[in-house]
């Protein structure tokens, strides 16, 4: 895939920070060919991970969201053009199809089209006090409703729902969270994290409730919601944060290999020697996870968006990582590395009933295979070199504080 | 305007003219200084933004707090001059602050 020339075109489909970090990269490692990036939203790509916290408190600006400000895409020249949907990829012709009915060709092609919020299948879903989280406009709309005193009912124990009910609690509005599962964060964590989390948002004044099932969406403007127990609650608007779609249509019409995601191997490329694939939208060959998985976080996207840039300019460099995530809300700081599923034993280091602070270590056969960290960020740093290493320590030692990390992690 | 000069662990630099009020990260992301890659966007989450700073501007900085400290323990190499440059604003004040890039980040 060297046959790159400073003639070449390379289109960039998604301005959200795999395309960045692709256009970025490219430029990094000394393509001087065309660098486009083709957006849906008017802005250049942009950090996601803000807008459910500092953007949405309103802590930071929107120009502080970019990842590079116009002068600098100008300076190095990457171009960006955005409001720009493409409808459609003609491989033989290597040229796109745009919303707007222009076309753009191209000589290699990286999708970045991340994903869309997943919204409620229910009637006023599409009410317009009722808000998903996923671009820089979704926020600007939730901001203006999160006004002091008003009721908030969010959709959604996981993280999106979660770090927005921290916000808005710390905002000084009424806030519910309604959880379908028995705990929040089922899908990522334990019962000990989660619990501790469900106890941290009650004491902040947050009604959570969990195995809470959504039967209605009252008016629209939606007025109230009503549970399927009959339960129902008055609020001023709604946040949804149910989770991600891949934005693999496109690709799909375009008869490239789809799973659960866009299939790519592990230097980002798809079924087409001409395109390649980052961030969200991939289902990517893991060699930590020993299987395919799509991963939706800035550390993928980042890092597989360069895999995908040094394959095009003829860098033969696997992507190989072992994954992490984050999440702050309120004073407290989680920082998970690995994915715990199908951990047969946890360690626990310290008392997540009794402290603000933790660590819980997750093993299969002996080895460290994900650890989740409480505001320590320290134990975290250290916890992702023995994950790294799927290290095989004496459980006494994890477990017991007066053992620093550190020298287990040496 | 300050400027402002990332060395690489090979000995190249890039001396960049910066405008003031963004973060050290930010301003070394958006001129592409390879190896400072701020994953976490500025939200001292990953300390993938490690660098070390020479003097005499590491003693003007206001120092690391706790949360910088600790996620610096267990960054890439970490040395006494280390500091996260997502939690260094950049002022007039850093003008001709050199930073050096720890080899085998990003």
């Amino acid at each position: 895939m060297s046959e790159l020339t400073a003639e070449s075109t390379v289109v960039v489909v998604g301005a959200g920070q795999a395309g960045g970090e692709t256009a970025a990269e490219l430029r990094r490692q000394g393509f001087t060919g065309r660098v486009l990036i083709l957006g849906e939203e008017p802005q250049p790509p942009y950090k996601r991970p803000p807008l459910s916290k500092a953007y949405l408190a309103g802590t930071i600006t929107e120009e502080s969201l970019y990842v590079m400000q116009a002068p600098q895409l100008e300076k190095v020249n990457i171009e960006f053009r955005g409001n720009a949907r493409v409808t459609r990829i003609d491989r033989a012709a290597k040229q796109l199809q745009l919303a707007d009915g222009s076309t753009q060709s191209y000589d290699k092609l990286v999708l970045a089209t991340g994903g869309r919020a997943r919204l409620l299948n229910l009637a006023n879903a599409d009410a317009p006090n009722v808000f998903p989280l996923r671009t820089i406009a979704d926020v600007q709309g939730l901001r203006a409703a999160c006004q002091p005193g008003k009721r908030v009912v969010i959709v959604g124990g996981g993280f999106i729902g979660l770090e927005v009910a921290a916000v808005a609690a710390k905002l000084g509005l009424q806030v519910t969270v309604l959880e379908g599962l028995p705990r929040v964060l089922a899908r990522v964590t334990v019962p000990a994290v989660s619990e501790f989390f469900e106890r941290a948002h009650r004491e902040a004044g947050v009604d959570l409730r969990t195995n809470a099932q959504l039967a209605s969406l009252e008016g629209s403007p939606v007025t109230a919601v009503t549970l399927t127990d009959g339960t129902r609650i008055e609020t001023d608007f709604v946040v949804v944060g149910i989770g991600l779609i891949a934005n693999t249509e496109v690709a799909q019409e375009a008869g490239l290999e789809i799973g659960n995601g866009i299939v790519v191997d592990e230097f980002a490329r798809t079924s087409d020697p001409d395109i390649l694939a980052a961030g969200d939208c991939t289902d990517h060959p893991s060699e930590f996870l020993g299987r395919r998985v799509r991963l939706e976080s800035v550390q993928n996207a980042m890092e597989q968006g360069r895999v995908a840039a040094r394959t095009l300019v003829g860098k033969n460099e696997p992507y190989r990582t072992v994954p992490w995530f984050w999440s702050d809300q309120y004073d407290l700081k989680l920082q998970m590395v690995g994915i715990s599923a199908g951990h047969d034993q946890i360690v626990l280091r310290g008392d997540p009933a009794t402290q603000r602070n933790f660590a819980v270590f997750y093993l299969r056969e002996g080895r460290i295979i994900a650890a989740d960290t409480v505001s320590r960020p320290q134990d975290f740093m250290f916890a992702k070199k023995l994950v790294a290493a799927r290290a095989q320590l004496d459980v006494a030692a994890l477990a017991d504080e007066a053992v620093p990390l550190k020298t287990l992690a040496s | 305007m300050p400027t402002l000069t990332f060395i690489q662990p090979d000995g190249s630099a890039q001396v960049i003219d910066a405008a003031s009020g963004q973060s050290l990260m930010q301003v070394a992301t958006g001129n592409l200084v390879a190896g400072i890659v701020g994953e976490c966007g500025g939200s001292c989450s990953c300390a993938t933004c490690h660098v070390y700073i020479d003097e005499p501007w590491f003693a003007r900085l206001p120092p690391a707090d706790e949360m910088e400290q600790a996620m610096l323990e267990g960054a890439v190499e970490p040395g006494p001059s280390s500091r996260l440059s997502c939690q260094i604003q950049v002022s007039d004040a850093l003008d001709g602050l050199v930073a050096r890039i720890p080899a085998g980040q990003g």
